[in-house]
């Protein structure tokens, strides 16, 4: 059993193969596809750079995602602490060296390309908490040991990416792990205290966020004080989704961000374009497919033997769920604009990736969801 | 099994807990779904017009003025194509560069450098600006041949003002400029046009004229992008050109005046006795129009400011000159219709005559002799005018000179006519604060002391005398329709006349109780120009069809001191700015009347050597224009 990690422990190539979900890998191929399209759309039309590179990196980790799909799901326990290890020394490489770009430090230059650590930390931490849950009895959960390990594995690197700074993928990165802990069975009074806790120590908490940071949350509560200014982004995204309405102004036909009135659209604006091009019709499809996907994905943890693939498969379809969710509110204006991607479809290679080998982990839980652990 | 029973236990939990969670996953994604349908569907309308109202904005372009033709269609005003340079800002390379191309092509100086530069700091970089709006075509031809190397140059073809460049309508036509921050307080409709680059009437005519000559200005809608630059045009709305305006004037009597006045600084008025038309207005000395179109420089404008001839004043309409003895016909008139004195009335003239110890001269030494009313105008007499002003006094002379049109605007649609004053004791009193005073009334017997009148006064004085005693209302913009009825009721006071019929008339006003009165004056002023001794004799025509009747005027611009009188200075003697002036008024042919004039010299001297000489050309120019003038408005008149 050991030894298979690859070619897995009892199936054949057929077999794996066929035991492939397709439906989930037919949704991520199609969200490929809108996202070429909206990629296209933020360049009015023209097949440049970013569309270009956008379709080039879908290509190259898709491919990733299907070859690590056939990884066996031990390969991913026995490597879950190197995984976050490793992930846990490039960010904290990049606090030390890192590119910096307006104002933050979120890259490492690799020569091949930037990465941004703090992306890929979204999938290990989950990685490394449902390793880690795995094998603790369910209701040893809550005692105190068994919380200091999950308790650093968190913080850490949460704490550096808040340095960096990067307020929201340290969010992110938080809920995903957060999930874990839930799923685990961590007891839910204790939720409780923490939640509470953390409502009190809110205003110290904000207290040392920075001066833009405190302005997005204002802004984010009165976006007309200042239209021009910090409120400019949300409004004119409303503007734009707004105006779409039912069936969109149609494909590149998006006045708000064809004449640069939408800010951000290749990254975290481009559930706007899209929404503003396609309209209440396709924002709905869009939202349908992404629905579709976190369902494939809970099904396979529904389905799958092992507690480790549950944990992962729920944990990873609720940290995705959050990043769509999150994004989505962010440009509708019912949370303040915090720097969150729409999973594979904004513009940036290590959040694809980080997205793609979150697939190819839960892939691997359906292909060998039989696998004893 | 222990194993067994804790992975079930756990797998229970773990399901148990994501169930929880998928409730709020899915009640999170309804959220986002009934957001969407708030944003999108409910509040659309909202959204899609602050869309719009962001990817639209709207410009207007100038409209184009109206032209203003003369009686014959010629354009007085026209407008016609300029060469202009533009300059799109964020196009250019490098700005020095560029301006010392600018200035190696076409007239392109320091001055010109610095104001522009001024200009562009306010400007968005992709806002063309002007950098020369009048070219010639040489400068403009030569600009194209090296349009590659002056990057961000357009050369744009565009609609300008032109006007006559002699000059000869421009106090008439008035000029365009652009428009004023004081415009813009002044007229609501230059607040509403509110166009770059829109040039609006600064006088004249075109003042007059504007709100209709203006037009509407076109639309241009653009989709602009977040930084206000314009993607692509998505509307053009043709602006409508102004009215055209076609004038009463006939150009060539105009220039030709204005060829007579050159030299000397005064005003010609013609005006048509029945129909009120008029037919030149000129002042001189005059400017070029074409100059304040496209900014005037300082030099030019300290040129025109400065001069003491006073270059801009519209003297027809703005000049206040006492009207001398020009008044004598209508002074001569008020007295017969007052029954104060009769024809044969008569006076004699020994040079002066003395009132309680004041001496009033004639203006000749010797005296007169023994005058008539016919003699006294023809000789133009002070003595006896004196005699009847003391009887009939100032207030029944004002009311007669009222009448005939003096002491008030002529055209009301000029803004820079002025009323001039008749004087009589209530005023006096009011104004003065003073009581009137004998000698006064007769120095107003003359025509001197307060009397105060425009060239277009005396013009549209003696076209009333001429006509015979009606009201007319002189015209400048030729208005066909407005004119028919005056047509038809000249055409029944000559039918009447013709037949000797007294029959009321009532579209003519009357400004006369009876007629004879009327021809005793016109007939005098007959023998001032055709008869020996008339004080315009000098200047008569011989020629049966070019005979006229005309009445000097020399109007005192400084009291006589007794030496002065003494030594008998000549005016040309005197420093220019002390000379009389000189005043002709006139009415020709003298048999079938059409015409009236009246001439201005300022300064020129007596009225029969200043104004008289000028009249006579004038008459002989008019009369000859006249046949060609009959044939485009029907000549109803003498030869129907």
């Amino acid at each position: 059993m050991s030894m298979n990690y690859i070619r897995g422990s009892n199936k054949g190539f057929k077999e794996k193969f066929l035991s492939i979900d397709f439906y989930l890998l037919f949704f991520i191929f199609l969200l490929g596809i809108i996202s070429f399209f909206a990629m296209y759309s933020t360049e009015r039309g023209n097949f440049n750079y970013y569309t270009q590179s956008h379709i080039y990196r879908f290509c190259v980790f898709f491919s990733f995602f299907i070859f690590f799909s056939f990884f066996s799901i031990n390969f991913w326990i026995k490597s879950a602490y190197w995984f976050y290890a490793l992930v846990l020394i490039l960010l904290l490489a990049v606090n030390l060296f890192g590119v910096a770009a307006s104002d933050s430090k979120r890259w490492i230059n690799l020569f091949v390309f930037n990465l941004q650590p703090s992306e890929l930390m979204k999938i290990s931490l989950i990685v490394f908490l449902s390793r880690y849950y795995n094998k603790v009895p369910t209701n040893e959960v809550s005692s105190i040991q068994y919380m200091i390990i999950p308790m650093f594995a968190l913080l850490i690197p949460v704490s550096l990416i808040v340095i960096q700074p990067d307020l929201g993928t340290s969010m992110l990165v938080a809920a995903g792990g957060i999930s874990v802990i839930w799923l685990a069975g961590f007891r839910m009074k204790y939720f409780m205290f923490s939640f509470i806790t953390f409502t009190c120590l809110l205003p110290v908490v904000i207290s040392f966020l920075k001066p833009y940071q405190k302005l997005r949350i204002l802004t984010f509560l009165n976006p007309e004080k200042d239209p021009l200014g910090a409120g400019y982004q949300i409004i004119q995204s409303k503007i734009a989704v707004g105006s779409g309405g039912i069936s969109g102004k149609g494909f590149l036909q998006g006045s708000q961000s064809y004449l640069d009135y939408l800010p951000e659209k290749h990254t975290d604006f481009i559930f706007t374009l899209f929404s503003e091009e396609f309209g209440f019709i396709g924002s709905i499809s869009l939202l349908i497919i992404y629905a579709l996907i976190i369902y494939r994905i809970i099904n396979i943890g529904i389905l799958s033997k092992n507690n480790f693939a549950k944990l992962y498969c729920f944990s990873f379809a609720t940290a995705f769920f959050i990043y769509v969710a999150v994004n989505m509110m962010m440009v509708l204006g019912l949370l303040p604009i915090v720097g969150a991607p729409l999973p594979i479809i904004s513009y940036g290679g290590s959040s694809m990736l980080s997205m793609m080998v979150g697939f190819s982990i839960a892939m691997s839980c359906k292909i060998y969801g039989d696998t004893d652990t | 099994m222990q194993f067994t029973e804790t992975f079930q236990n756990k797998s229970k939990l773990i399901s148990r807990r994501m169930f929880l969670l998928s409730i709020m996953k899915t009640a999170v994604f309804f959220g986002i779904i009934s957001r969407l349908f708030y944003l999108q569907i409910s509040e659309n309308i909202k959204y899609k017009s602050l869309s719009d109202k962001n990817r639209l904005r709207e410009w207007k372009v100038p409209p184009q003025r109206g032209i203003i033709e003369d009686f014959f269609g010629n354009e007085i005003a026209k407008n016609t194509q300029v060469y202009q340079l533009h300059m799109i800002p964020e196009d250019v390379p490098n700005l020095e560069e560029l301006f010392f191309k600018m200035s190696k092509l076409i007239n392109f100086n320091e001055n010109r450098k610095k104001g522009l530069l001024k200009k562009l700091k306010k400007r968005k970089p992709w806002e063309p600006i002007i950098i020369s709006d009048n070219l010639t075509w040489s400068e403009f031809s030569k600009v194209n041949l090296f349009l590659h190397e002056v990057q961000g140059i357009k050369p744009i073809v565009a609609v300008a003002r032109e006007y006559l460049k002699d000059g000869s309508s421009a106090h008439l036509v008035g000029y365009v400029s652009d428009v004023s921050a004081k415009d813009l307080k002044n007229s609501q409709l230059l607040r509403d046009i509110n166009v770059p680059g829109l040039k609006t009437g600064k006088n004249g005519l075109e003042k007059s004229l504007n709100e209709e000559i203006i037009g509407k200005p076109g639309l241009q809608r653009f989709e602009v992008n977040a930084f206000g630059k314009r993607i692509k045009e998505l509307k053009f709305i043709q602006g409508v050109k102004g009215r055209n305006f076609k004038t009463t004037i006939d150009i060539e009597i105009q220039q030709f005046s204005n060829d007579l006045l050159k030299g000397s600084s005064g005003s010609i008025c013609v005006m048509d006795i029945f129909t009120g038309d008029i037919v030149a207005m000129v002042s001189s000395p005059t400017f070029d129009p074409n100059q304040f179109v496209h900014g005037i420089n300082k030099k030019q404008w300290n040129d025109l400011i400065k001069n003491d001839r006073k270059p801009l004043i519209n003297k027809s309409m703005a000049g206040l000159y006492p009207p001398g003895s020009t008044i004598k016909p209508i002074v001569a008139l008020s007295a017969l219709e007052n029954n104060i004195i009769k024809p044969n009335f008569t006076v004699q003239c020994t040079g002066s005559i003395e009132l309680y110890g004041t001496k009033y001269h004639c203006w000749k030494k010797k005296g007169h002799g023994y005058m008539n009313l016919r003699s006294a105008i023809k000789q133009s007499c002070d003595t006896y005018f004196y005699e009847i002003s003391r009887r009939l006094g100032i207030d029944r002379m004002s009311i007669t000179a009222k009448n005939f049109g003096l002491g008030k605007t002529v055209l009301n649609s000029f803004f820079e006519e002025k009323e001039g004053l008749v004087p009589d004791t209530k005023w006096k009193l009011k104004k003065i604060g003073r009581g009137w005073v004998l000698g006064e009334t007769l120095i107003s017997g003359i025509g001197q002391g307060y009397f105060q009148s425009t060239p277009l006064q005396l013009c549209l004085m003696m076209a009333q005398l001429a006509n015979g005693g009606y009201e007319i209302k002189p015209r400048i913009i030729d208005d066909r329709y407005a004119l028919q009825p005056i047509i038809d009721s000249w055409r029944r006071e000559f039918y009447l006349k013709k037949n000797n019929l007294d029959l009321p008339n009532k579209n003519l006003k009357k400004l006369f109780k009876n007629k004879k009165n009327i021809q005793i004056v016109l007939d005098a002023m007959y023998g001032a120009t055709n008869e020996p001794l008339g004080t315009s004799y000098r200047s008569r025509h011989v020629k049966s069809k070019f005979i006229y009747a005309g009445k000097t005027g020399t109007s005192q611009i400084r009291a006589i001191s007794a030496e002065e009188r003494k030594l008998n200075l000549k005016n040309s003697d005197l420093p220019y700015k002390k000379r009389d002036h000189a005043l002709f008024t006139a009415f020709a042919p003298y048999k079938n009347p059409r015409y009236a004039i009246s001439v201005i010299i300022e300064h020129g001297g007596s009225g029969s050597s200043g104004a008289a000489p000028l009249a006579k050309k004038l008459i002989k120019k008019i009369l000859v224009r006249h046949e060609l003038r009959k044939k485009y408005q029907l000549d109803l008149f003498q030869e129907a």
